[in-house]
């Protein structure tokens, strides 16, 4: 209470920067995951399934080991698989991505469900922060400087793979095969085998971006942990013009919206509690609608992405 | 080509040959016992018209199909190309018209992908520094740092052209080059290919249809036809009737449609302030003003990509148009089917297969598309009277000429020409006020090409105000009453067909003034 007094509406402004870096994480980590497996061609509307999964067993390779690190592993491991599958299944000709997708998303959220029962109840080791807060006397700035070391690894990985897409063979074959498969083809890239591995690629950070829900914030593990995150990181990816950075941008944004509800309600706002816990929803629609256009096509949307065509 | 380092001066071109090629596709024949040397440091143009078989022959020699008999001896030696990368390291380079350039990519970052030696990590400056010197030694430049999707076609076809060089290519394969260039462009890019094959840095294999560049920039020429070889030899000895002869088999094709001699009436088809914008959002079309009048052709000419799609897609109703009007009969026209049916405009647009077919349907369905609505095509005012469609298919099938199964045959199985011949029919055949016709003879052999130009000749010589917007200027020099020139958007001349001189044309297709 005495903070709040003393902060007045600053208070709400530093609550919902702390969330926004806190909340962030796993928009980040799934969007930097959904951005390689789309620079390469596919859509992984599985992300939601894969994020749930991740943070299942991420949570209960902690329970059962004591480490959370690898857990985030292990999470990882879950997300690259199921990548997998989506990747091997689109292979097939004829296949719809988006198709594989939604069925992925109802697998990976039911067996986390089926496979995760035994983890609702025990606790596991949270992942560490860096405190950079320590010099403030309020409870407010210490709390909203807690930053978290995947967040961390998060903004470094952004900058890394918005120089790799640049600067690496890999990444010039990715956009190449994501940008005209025809083009692809006739350079002799094998189409199917890269996009397998962006997909894989995607669901390992995808993954990792779930391990973080049940390791750090909120840091316990059931059934209603993810609400959406992993299906509103594909609005993410279309704002963010599938660019690493802006991916960086927009998830700060997206997770300052989804920590306004928890804010006002530190300042004694609860009346609309429900209300403001919508906004990232609302926000991805108002992102949506102000970033599509009937008269061009998206810019910088690769080529052979089905949506974007 | 390997981590960048100058390269050593280059060993002359491969000699390549290919002895007994045959390739059959079920029960076609595509390629039939064909035999044909290129010899190194020469310009060799393989002639025919479409469906001839040249591109298959280089497909075979490309390693992208395995010919059912027949071998490839480079330099004396017999080789086996099971697949592009083999033709690639035996010096084999095939120049596309589009379609391996990566659009979102610069062109540096396009030249570098195909190189196999490409390390994990790539050291741009030394790269750059490498791909300029490589473009300062070309007699045209293009600025690396370009992406793909700002460049114009000319430029494209000039990137492959580097990008093949870059490569280590020193046989090149250029497949229809031309088609998409300016003839000033043209000229200078077959020219440009012709001085380096004299200076023996590389053979030419020039796939081609167009005898103008065969007798202007070839040495030597083979003609195939159905798939056989039919004719070959120095370019210097052959005349223009004898290569006629080869590539049809006869002395001439059809008369040229002629032209009756007619006043041009009142306007039928105008267009005032016209802005339209392209799929980016960014102006295709900038306040053009046109007027066409009834019996009259007006051709647009035009280097592909200056606005004539978004033009065309706007009097077709597929566009919406951002400022200007376009008038019919005297009144605004949106293209609403009662519009259309009122004044009777008609559409033959390119690629009519997407554009103006519904690909799953019958023949008879697509040809009934205009009217199926209408008397007598209609049973009880709800009912659609598929015994009058099938009857109504079967006469314009008939008086058209459509080869097809029959009138159930989905439109999709039928060839390129039959699906134009298909669209012709359901749009000439009622009276026709405004048509509006875009490349119509794309991809045809020489007849149907002719047949269909006689068809539009016909509709202007019966008073229709005729549009034609075409890519091929000589389609425009022979049909056009008056020409008019599109370049970014806007038409930046006119002349009267008496007047129209080729050079200046092309200098105003390729720039403003």
């Amino acid at each position: 209470m005495t903070g709040a007094d003393e902060l007045g509406w600053w208070g709400i402004v530093i609550a919902v920067l702390g969330g926004a870096i806190r909340v962030s994480t796993p928009y980040l980590f799934v969007s930097l995951g959904e951005t390689l497996t789309e620079k390469g061609g596919r859509v992984n509307l599985g992300l939601e399934g894969i994020l749930v999964m991740g943070a299942m067993s991420g949570y209960g390779t902690a329970v059962l080991t004591g480490e959370p690190w690898l857990g985030v592993f292990v999470a990882g491991c879950a997300g690259a698989t199921l990548g997998l599958l989506h990747g091997l299944i689109c292979n097939l000709p004829r296949v719809n991505d988006i198709a594989v997708g939604i069925s992925l998303f109802v697998l990976g959220t039911g067996l986390a469900f089926f496979l995760g029962k035994p983890f609702i109840n025990p606790s596991a080791p949270r992942l560490p922060y860096l405190d950079l807060g320590a010099w403030s006397s309020y409870p407010q700035i210490r709390s909203a400087l807690e930053i978290n070391a995947l967040f961390i690894i998060g903004f470094f990985l952004a900058l890394f793979l918005t120089w790799a897409l640049k600067n690496t063979r890999w990444g010039l074959i990715l956009r190449t095969v994501g940008d005209s498969a025809d083009a692809a083809t006739a350079l002799g890239f094998n189409v199917n085998l890269v996009r397998t591995l962006g997909t894989v690629a995607g669901g390992f950070l995808s993954g990792v971006g779930g391990s973080f829900l049940s390791l750090y914030y909120p840091g316990t593990w059931n059934e209603g942990l993810s609400s959406g995150q992993g299906l509103m990181a594909v609005a993410l990816v279309i704002f963010a013009r599938w660019n690493p950075i802006y991916c960086f941008y927009v998830a700060l944004l997206f997770g300052g919206a989804t920590a306004l509800g928890p804010a006002l309600q530190t300042v004694g706002i609860s009346s609309n509690y429900y209300l403001y816990g919508a906004a990232p929803y609302f926000l991805t629609l108002g992102l949506l609608i102000y970033s599509s256009s009937t008269k061009h096509r998206m810019a910088g949307a690769p080529g052979e992405v089905s949506i974007s065509r | 080509m390997n981590a960048p380092e100058k390269p050593a001066p280059p060993p002359p071109p491969p000699d390549v040959a290919v002895a007994g090629m045959t390739k059959r596709f079920g029960s076609l024949v595509a390629l039939d016992d064909v035999s044909i040397r290129f010899r190194p440091g020469t310009v060799h143009a393989l002639l025919g018209e479409n469906g001839a078989g040249k591109s298959t022959l280089v497909k075979c020699l490309m390693g992208y199909y395995r010919a059912d008999a027949g071998t490839i001896v480079i330099d004396g030696r017999d080789v086996e190309i099971d697949n592009p990368k083999q033709a690639h390291n035996l010096g084999l380079g095939m120049v596309y018209q589009h379609f391996t350039l990566v659009p979102s990519m610069t062109v540096a970052e396009n030249l570098v992908l195909g190189d196999e030696g490409l390390p994990v990590v790539i050291d741009w400056p030394r790269y750059m520094d490498q791909l300029e010197t490589l473009m300062a030694s070309m007699p045209f430049q293009l600025a690396l740092d370009r992406p793909i999707s700002s460049l114009a076609a000319g430029e494209k076809q000039k990137l492959e052209i580097v990008k093949q060089l870059y490569l280590g290519s020193r046989v090149l394969v250029l497949d229809e080059p031309t088609s998409v260039l300016t003839p000033d462009e043209a000229d200078e890019m077959l020219g440009l290919m012709r001085e380096m094959a004299a200076d023996k840095r590389i053979s030419v294999i020039l796939i081609t249809h167009k005898l103008r560049e065969v007798a202007a920039f070839a040495g030597e020429v083979s003609v195939l036809r159905h798939g056989k070889l039919v004719g070959q030899g120095q370019v210097g000895e052959l005349s223009h009737a004898d290569l006629v002869r080869m590539m049809i088999g006869r002395e001439n094709v059809s008369e040229p449609a002629s032209r009756a001699d007619r006043p041009a009436g009142k306007a039928g088809l105008q267009v005032h302030g016209l802005t339209v914008n392209n799929d980016k959002g960014l102006t295709a079309v900038k306040n053009a003003d046109l007027t066409v009048n009834a019996g009259e052709i007006v051709g647009i000419a035009g280097v592909s990509g200056n606005g004539q799609t978004e033009f065309i897609e706007v009097l077709a109703g597929q566009r919406n148009k951002e400022a200007g009007e376009i008038i019919v009969a005297g009144s605004a026209y949106r293209g609403t089917r009662e519009e259309i049916r009122d004044r009777r405009v008609f559409l033959l647009i390119e690629e009519p297969l997407q554009n103006a077919c519904v690909r799953g349907m019958s023949v008879a369905d697509n040809l009934a598309i205009r009217n199926f609505d209408r008397a007598p095509y209609v049973r009880c005012r709800w009912l659609v009277n598929r015994k009058a469609i099938r009857a109504g298919a079967m006469k314009l099938i008939d008086q058209f000429n459509i080869k097809t199964q029959g009138p159930d045959a989905r439109i999709e199985t039928l060839s390129g020409g039959n699906i134009q011949r298909t669209v012709l029919a359901r749009e000439l055949s009622e009276e026709v006020d405004v048509l509006v016709v875009q490349n119509p003879c794309f991809g045809l052999d020489l007849n149907a090409t002719a047949e269909i130009r006689n068809r539009i000749m016909e509709a202007r010589n019966a008073g229709a105000a005729v549009l034609l917007i075409s890519e091929d200027l000589d389609e425009i020099l022979e049909l056009a009453d008056r020409i008019v020139v599109m370049f970014e958007g806007q038409f930046v001349y006119q002349t009267p067909r008496r007047q129209a001189d080729v050079h200046e044309i092309g200098r105003h297709m390729a720039s403003h003034g």
